[in-house]
Order: C-alpha cells, then structure tokens, then sequence
C-alpha cells in the first residue's frame, strides 16, 4: 500500500517537472515536436532507473559506511556522466534502431537536473531499496508524461496567433504554470 | 583590453542576463524563488561557483584534452558546488536547509557548464573570471527579482519584512508551483517588449 502511496506521490502529486522542477532546460528545448519529446522521455525513463540505483548502491555501500557523504555530490554526477556515455556506447554498438531513437537525446541527459535530483531526492529521503525502483521509475514516468503532455500543447501553440511579445519561451513557461495548476489538482490523492 | 573587460562586465547583466536572455538554468529559478532571500542565496552562491569555475577551467584550456573536456569540466565544477554546499551547511544552516537538493544541482545548472564551454574554454583566465562574475550577478539579481515578485504578491512580505498593507489579501497561487512558471514567463513577456520597443534584437528564440 504503502508503494502505491509512493508511486502516486511521485508520478502526479509531486511531478518531478512541475512540483519539484527539475529537469526545465530539456522540458523547453525538446518540447516543441510530439516526437522528440517522446523520445527524450524514454531516454530519461532508461537512464533515470539505471543512474538511480547505481547512486543508491554507491551510496549505501560505499559513502555511509566509510562516512563520505560530503563527497555525494562529486560521486553522483560522476556515476551520471560516466554511465550515460557509457549507455551510449552500449546502445550504439547493439543497436542501431535505438541508437537512432535516443542517441542524440543521451549527451542531453547528463545536464538534465532531472537525474541527478532523483538520484539526490532518494538520498535524502533515505529510502531501501525497492522503494528506490519504484520512486526513481514513477518520477520518471511522470516526467515523460508531462513532457509529452506538453509537446502536445506546444504544437498547438505554433498555429494560434500568440502576442508578438509573448512568443516562444514566454508562452511556453506560462502554459506550464496552467499545466502545474492542473497538476495540483492531484494534490488529495497523495501527499 | 579594457574595452573588452567592461564590455565583458555589462553584457552579463543585460545582453546576457540569465535566465531571461540566456534561457538557461531555468530549474533553480523556478524552484526556490518563493522568497527574495532565497533568491538572493541561491543567486549568490551560483555566482560564486561561476566565477571560480570560470577561472579554473580558463587556466587549465590548454591542458585538458578536447574529447574529455566536458567530464573534466563537471569534475571542477562538482569540487566547487561541494565547498559552496559545506560553507553554507556551516554559515547559513537555515538557508541551507530552505535551499535543500538545489545547492548540490548547482553542477547540472545549464549556466555554470555553458559559460565554461562558451566563454571560459576561449578566453584568458581574467576575462573569463570577469565574465563569471558579470553572468553570476546578473542571474542573482534575476532571481532576487522574480523572488520578490513571488513573495511581495504572494505571501504580502519582502525579505520577510511585511509591506503590503493590513488589508491585503496574499495570491497565495504565487509562492506555489505553478506560480513560478507564470511569473517568469511574464518577466519575459515584459522583457521581450522592453527590447522591441528599444529596437533591439532577440537572442531567445
């Protein structure tokens, strides 16, 4: 029960892009094609999971033992950086399909304060270690949910007549602010 | 060389003005701008790590092999983020606290790395420390900016201080999420028709 809990909180409640916001950067680069969103959201999906558990192994066996932890921050975005070239040269040797789905969005992922916040968000949470899977794999699906939301309403965008002024970015992040309202609807369901 | 120092120095704080120029490192802006001070801290350390990290990565150009540069640069600016993150924990606990995962994602702030390969990579060490100092400035003075907003409007107080009148009624919509969107995208909105009407150019798409 208390997973679901958890899972809620993390996909609707506290949408790691419109509760928390993490991750903007991509969420407005990306976001103008249903494609690319699409893709970019599988990708932070995969290496989310993957950056997740390697950080809580890492953190659990080797930081809070030795008592390092004021060297989280240099380890956790070493393992991301080291571990999405590494996806990436995985992905690109195995597959050629996915490597064209999600190559380009991969260099992307390492600057993505989506990633690197599950990661910090788990730890300081102090949570074991399924609820780390659930946590980091709901985050994400909400993540992608809301980027392909969004790119949804961008495409919209780019047909109606927006004031001069508040073309592009401007439109964009106010369109966000009524998408986050929307999102705080969910705010009974979990907390 | 002078010319090129001042030119430097002004350009970070309205050609270059992150976020609203330089739409990058958007995530902190949003997330911890419910309060002026907040704004100011969060600017203020940014500023900090900018400044050093442009340095360091300047002076060390012509050393780091092109390929690993990237890795290289998160490692120097992960090493400065952690030395913001234990002298504030020790000097300024309550804001540490306030501020929470966003001191350590200082690293992954977009401005930070985009500086060091924009400018720093290309530069001697002085312009380029100059120009973390001119960019840092601007985004806390940004910040600040939309802090204010937020918590005047919002909750009726700035810098804690209350400065609304008895008979105002908070927007409480302001200080939480959505908010945050709303008040930058209208920042820019205004911005973008400041520059029209002055007849400059965009640099934003």
């Amino acid at each position: 029960m208390d997973l679901i809990y958890l899972a809620i909180s993390a996909t609707f409640v506290n949408n790691i892009l419109l509760g928390q916001y993490l991750g903007n950067c991509p969420f407005l680069g990306v976001s103008k094609k249903l494609e690319t969103a699409i893709g970019m959201s599988v990708a932070v999906v995969f290496v989310t999971i993957l950056a997740s558990t390697f950080t809580w192994s890492v953190s659990a066996y080797v930081l809070k033992p030795y008592g390092l932890e004021f060297l989280q921050t240099l380890t956790f975005i070493l393992i991301i950086a080291s571990l999405v070239q590494l996806v990436e040269i995985i992905i690109k040797k195995q597959s050629k399909a996915l490597y064209n789905a999600l190559g380009v969005y991969l260099p992307l992922i390492t600057t993505n304060c989506a990633v690197m916040g599950v990661a910090l968000l788990i730890a300081k949470k102090e949570l074991g270690f399924i609820e780390m899977l659930v946590f980091s794999s709901t985050s994400a699906i909400g993540y992608g949910l809301a980027l392909i939301l969004f790119a949804g309403h961008r495409e919209r965008l780019q047909i109606s007549a927006v004031p001069q002024s508040m073309q592009g970015t401007a439109i964009a992040l106010v369109t966000a602010g009524i998408m986050a309202l929307a999102f705080m609807g969910f705010k009974g369901m979990a907390s | 060389m002078g010319n090129k120092i001042t030119e430097t120095l002004t350009a970070g704080l309205w050609k270059r003005i992150p976020p609203f120029r330089l739409v990058l490192g958007l995530c902190p802006a949003l997330a911890v701008t419910m309060s002026a001070e907040n704004g100011l801290g969060m600017g203020l350390a940014t500023a900090f790590v900018l400044t050093l990290s442009n340095g360091a990565i300047s002076s060390l150009r012509n050393i780091i092999p092109g390929k690993v540069r990237i890795a290289s640069y998160i490692v120097i600016i992960a090493t400065l983020v952690s030395i913001v993150e234990i002298l504030m924990k020790a000097y300024f606990f309550t804001l540490a606290e306030q501020l929470g995962i966003y001191i350590p994602l200082i690293v992954v702030n977009c401005i930070v790395l985009g500086r060091a390969e924009g400018f720093a990579s290309k530069n001697p060490p002085f312009v380029s420390m100059i120009d973390g100092v001119s960019v840092g400035i601007g985004y806390a003075i940004s910040l600040t900016l939309i802090g204010s907003i937020r918590e005047i409007l919002g909750a009726g107080t700035w810098f804690g201080n209350p400065v609304m009148g008895e008979s105002f009624e908070p927007i409480s919509f302001l200080v939480s999420a959505p908010g945050a969107f709303v008040t930058i995208g209208s920042i820019l909105a205004i911005q973008n028709l400041f520059s029209r009407w002055r007849g400059e150019k965009f640099i934003q798409g």
